[in-house]
């Protein structure tokens, strides 16, 4: 069965950038453009989702809050949460770290860079 | 990038840079709106990652410039000036443009680096320089292979984080030959244990061309709370012209795993250091395990290291060797009279001097007929020259294919076998494969291949050549063994017969069947020479789909495991690869009735051979004997003797000229008391009672 990762974004280029990426490598993606979004549809996902990459910087909901309240979920403590973050958001990335996130990746990036990334994360 | 996706990023480009606009202008209006400010710094962030992401780098250089200004901004450090609204309404335009670019729409680059240059000194005026574009990974990788011990403690809470260590260490595979032993030592009792907590540590060993960097980095998410350790143990060329690495002892204390003056003391003890260590408590059998690890691959390697440039080798004339292997053979007839002495002298110290010189007298002969094996690649060479010219010769177009080079014979089995492959690869090109033409009428391609392999199958080695040519014309040559009187009108045949008969001497070269004429020439000679070898041939073809030789030969001819068996006081040997079991065979219950010699053994029919009744033996007949049921071919046979004395290194002596011709013996060696012991050629022994129990039947009716 492919691997289900959720991809939150406000960026709709960066999502589509993501989400090909991902689909061509076999991983199934549910995108969002938020993070209430995200917990939106996460409700409606009834299998849950194998691994999660956010955006830190989004209206509505940030990454952080998101990641918090994401690692609340019953059954998502221990799914792995990627956060896309700038070279210049080094406090941005400590606080994603404390909210639980798993691992960070620095925008700009290759695809290559991405997919290494998840292989390594989502085991 | 696909025009697709950067149709999706112009349009958002475009809506960030309205919402800019808006932003600014609002400002201007009202200079101390949070909201808008926040709004603003988004709208540029989310515009410099994704130029960045999509590879239009000017776009997000500009972007990522007037970031940094509404940061300074958002943190109160600087209030909106008219200046920074005019600054960054110029910048809005050059990013309009550069977008433009982007959808097609303009062609002339706008001057960027005065802009920038000013937003720069706008940022520096305020005191904060904006921060530097992003420091690109170093991706100068060293070429050499090194080595790398690694500790790797991953933090405590790593499951809690998302993160598996199993993925980290996957990783670290995935940079070159990696090693890794879990330490399980930190593991607490059950009711201690907290289930989300990872107890476990990693001790890798890592050969990789990548730099500690590139390693430290698969680490980064989770540098907190983990504790890594990562140490430079081997390098090429270093150091010089050393095999040898550190002891046990010496690593584990660099490791930090064991006290030196805990070493000290156990080394006084002068036992085996890890036991003693483990025994002692000092060190659990986990640390010692991966100290052994990192010793063990770092010999190797520098080993290779070593072979690669230095390797040491000896040329030494071949009859020195075969000198060599006779004189073991002696040793190991000796060694079985001594054997034989000790049993009859109960003498414990006897017993003991016995025992040592019969196991290394079996080292002794093992290493000598390791030296004279040979990999067969250096006879695969030369069938390829003579693959491509015979097929040039004929017109064809042949390839030929080898596997198995490295595959071991004795020195002597390879040498004999030059002959009967020629034989058998001449015979596969000019008539085995077929012209192009036909090839390509008969649906294949036009190239035809012959593949010539070795493999290892237990005491054997069997070395096959397979054409994929047309196959035996299997009518033709039943029409001509007809004609020759070989075979019957009513006889049922099958690959093995068809074997039999092309290697009749005579029986092809005779024939003037041309689709098939000279399938046979050699054929004799081959069968004649593998047997020589003590090996044997097979044959299976199929109409249209080719033919394969199947050649099965013993690995030495020197020395082999034989089974001694005894009929009315004279020694046989068995080659003891051949033999599948004993098993006793009660006279009465032997299955004599109408001429057939069969026995029921566990419920199912097998034949045998009646070695007495072979070799003309008289005397009594003991009640019980044994018969020794070996596999021929896949075909079960019973030999019966009178009993089976054991297990026999036997040093295979040739018979004299006089009896060269004798069918059913192969040679002879020379027991523990000196007396000489056939060496029973099973394969021919039974032929021979087949042909002999086909002669009565016909005769009898």
């Amino acid at each position: 069965m492919s691997r289900k990762i959720m991809v939150v974004d406000d960026s709709a280029s960066i999502r589509a950038l993501i989400a090909t990426t991902l689909n061509n490598e076999g991983y199934d993606v549910v995108e969002a453009e938020d993070g209430e979004d995200a917990l939106t549809k996460l409700d409606s996902e009834l299998d849950g989702v194998d691994m999660m990459i956010t955006d830190l910087n989004m209206p509505r909901m940030d990454g952080i809050n998101l990641i918090e309240k994401f690692r609340k979920i019953p059954g998502c403590r221990f799914i792995p949460v990627v956060m896309l973050t700038t070279e210049s958001q080094e406090e941005k990335r400590r606080q994603g770290k404390a909210a639980g996130a798993s691992a960070w990746l620095t925008k700009p990036f290759k695809p290559e860079q991405l997919l290494g990334l998840v292989r390594m994360v989502l085991v | 990038m696909k025009d697709a996706q950067s149709g999706v990023f112009i349009d958002e480009a475009r809506e960030l840079l309205e919402e800019v606009e808006r932003g600014l202008l609002a400002l201007e209006e009202a200079p101390d709106d949070p909201e808008q400010v926040a709004t603003l710094f988004r709208a540029l962030h989310t515009l410099k990652g994704s130029g960045a992401m999509f590879g239009f780098e000017a776009i997000a250089a500009v972007a990522h410039e007037m970031e940094a200004v509404f940061e300074l901004v958002r943190a109160a450090r600087c209030s909106v000036s008219a200046e920074l609204i005019d600054l960054a309404l110029l910048a809005l335009d050059h990013l309009k443009v550069l977008v433009a670019i982007v959808a097609g729409e303009e062609q002339e680059q706008p001057e960027l680096t005065s802009l920038l240059d000013r937003i720069r000194s706008f940022c520096d005026r305020l005191g904060e320089a904006a921060p530097g574009p992003a420091a690109m990974p170093d991706l100068a990788a060293a070429g050499d292979t090194r080595t790398y011990r690694i500790r790797f403690y991953p933090p405590a809470d790593i499951f809690q984080r998302g993160l598996n260590p199993l993925g980290f260490l996957r990783e670290l595979y995935s940079l070159g030959d990696c090693l890794a032993v879990v330490q399980t030592g930190d593991i607490p009792n059950l009711d201690a244990l907290d289930p989300q907590r990872c107890y476990l540590f990693w001790d890798l060993i890592l050969t990789t061309d990548a730099s500690v960097d590139t390693i430290r980095d698969i680490f980064i998410f989770i540098e907190d709370g983990c504790r890594l350790s990562i140490t430079l143990i081997d390098e090429d060329g270093w150091p010089e012209n050393a095999a040898e690495y550190k002891r046990l002892g010496e690593i584990l204390v660099e490791r930090g795993d064991l006290k030196p003056a805990d070493l000290e003391q156990v080394l006084q003890e002068r036992k085996r250091l890890g036991e003693t260590l483990v025994a002692a408590g000092m060190v659990d059998s986990g640390r010692v395990d991966s100290a052994l690890a990192e010793q063990q691959r770092i010999q190797e390697l520098r080993r290779k290291r070593l072979g690669s440039s230095a390797r040491s080798s000896l040329r030494v004339n071949s009859e020195k060797l075969d000198q060599l292997v006779n004189l073991v053979g002696e040793l190991v007839t000796v060694q079985a009279r001594l054997s034989q002495f000790v049993a009859q002298n109960d003498d414990p110290a006897l017993v003991g001097i016995g025992e040592e010189v019969e196991r290394l007298t079996w080292d002794l002969r093992d290493q000598i007929l390791n030296i004279r094996m040979l990999p067969i690649g250096s006879t695969f060479g030369k069938f390829q020259r003579l693959a491509r010219d015979l097929a040039r010769e004929l017109g064809k177009d042949v390839a030929l294919v080898t596997t198995g080079a490295e595959t071991e014979l004795d020195k002597t089995v390879i040498e004999r076998l030059d002959d009967p492959l020629v034989h058998l690869l001449r015979n596969a090109i000019d008539h085995g494969i077929e012209s192009p033409e036909r090839r390509l009428a008969a649906g294949k391609p036009a190239q035809g291949t012959v593949i010539l392999s070795a493999t290892h199958a237990g005491a054997y080695v069997l070395i096959e050549v397979r054409d994929d040519g047309a196959g035996l014309d299997r009518e033709a040559i039943r029409r001509r063994a007809l004609e020759q009187g070989l075979w019957s009108e009513s006889g049922e045949y099958g690959d093995r017969e068809l074997f039999t008969l092309i290697a009749t001497p005579g029986f092809s070269t005779a024939g003037k069947v041309t689709s098939v004429s000279g399938r046979g020439v050699g054929m004799d000679a081959v069968r004649q020479a593998i047997e020589g070898l003590r090996g044997t041939v097979e044959l299976s073809s199929r109409p249209g789909a080719g033919t394969t030789f199947t050649i099965r030969l013993p690995l030495t001819l020197a020395i082999i495991d034989g089974l001694l068996v005894n009929i009315s006081g004279e020694s046989y040997v068995f080659p003891m690869a051949m033999v599948e079991e004993c098993v006793e065979l009660h006279r009465p219950a032997a299955g004599k009735e109408r001429r057939r010699n069969m026995a029921t053994v566990r419920g199912e029919l097998v034949p045998y051979v009646d070695l007495r009744e072979h070799f003309d033996i008289h005397g009594e007949v003991p009640d019980i004997q044994q018969i020794v049921i070996a596999d021929l071919d896949g075909q079960r046979i019973g030999f019966v003797v009178d009993y089976v004395v054991g297990e026999h290194q036997t040093v295979i002596k040739n018979l004299g000229q006089l009896y060269k011709e004798v069918r059913g013996i192969s040679g002879a060696t020379i027991l523990g008391d000196g007396r000489v012991a056939l060496i029973a050629d099973l394969p021919a022994l039974s032929q021979f009672a087949e042909a002999r129990e086909k002669e009565q039947l016909e005769r009898f009716g």
